[in-house]
């Protein structure tokens, strides 16, 4: 069992697709850390040997930030957007599209699962 | 697309004359500006400035994380004060 930055790699997967669970780790950081270990990306986690983890683990924990480092940074650099209070930051705060996308219809995965206006329907029956 | 960094942070010309001599004079006084398309740059920090909104100068201090950012970001345009809720459809 390969655990690197806290994270169980999936035993089964190859090498390159099983580092993509690390929180930070995209496909294109994936192949990076490989070449960079000498490792191929075809290779399947649980062929490993204990060095190669053991390199891996280095590399990831010396050139990348993954996980919780990561995590707090980003939610660092939300909450300096809304202490200093520009737009961006408001719009973090009431959790609406922050890049200028419309709100009048969509926008739903920043809005959340939608709410029906009570009476709105009726209204347009009647008429 | 993002700014050539040949040219410098964007702060207009007259907004600019003002700060300098403001920075010059050394005096701490509250500028009044419709300029929000200027960059904030280093030497604005500590100072308020009245950035105008469309209808009325919105107060901004400027800290150190507020570098690189324009001046109209702080100074919203739009007020949403809601939804009313349609009585017509309560009553009946």
């Amino acid at each position: 069992m390969a655990r690197i930055a806290g994270v169980d790699l999936p035993r089964n997967k190859r090498l390159d697709i099983a580092l993509t669970y690390i929180f930070g780790v995209g496909r294109t950081t994936a192949n990076q850390i490989c070449v960079k270990a000498e490792i191929g990306g075809d290779t399947k986690v649980d062929v490993l040997s204990d060095g190669e983890v053991v390199r891996l683990r280095e590399i990831i924990e010396n050139d990348y930030k993954v996980e919780g480092d990561l995590r707090r940074e980003v939610s660092q650099n939300l909450k300096m957007l809304m202490d200093i209070g520009c737009y961006r930051g408001l719009r973090h705060r009431r959790g609406l599209p922050v890049r200028g996308q419309r709100t009048h219809t969509n926008a739903r995965t920043r809005k959340g699962p939608k709410k029906t206006v009570a009476g709105k329907k009726k209204t347009l029956a009647k008429k | 697309m993002a700014r050539s960094l040949r040219k410098g942070p964007f702060v207009d010309p007259s907004l600019q004359r003002k700060v300098d001599r403001m920075t010059a004079s050394g005096s701490k006084q509250v500028i009044r500006t419709w300029s929000r398309r200027s960059m904030i740059t280093p030497e604005f920090v500590g100072i308020t400035f009245h950035v105008h909104n469309g209808k009325l100068f919105v107060p901004v201090f400027i800290t150190e994380n507020m570098v690189g950012h324009r001046l109209g970001e702080f100074s919203p345009t739009r007020k949403f004060t809601g939804h009313v809720q349609s009585k017509k459809v309560k009553t009946r």
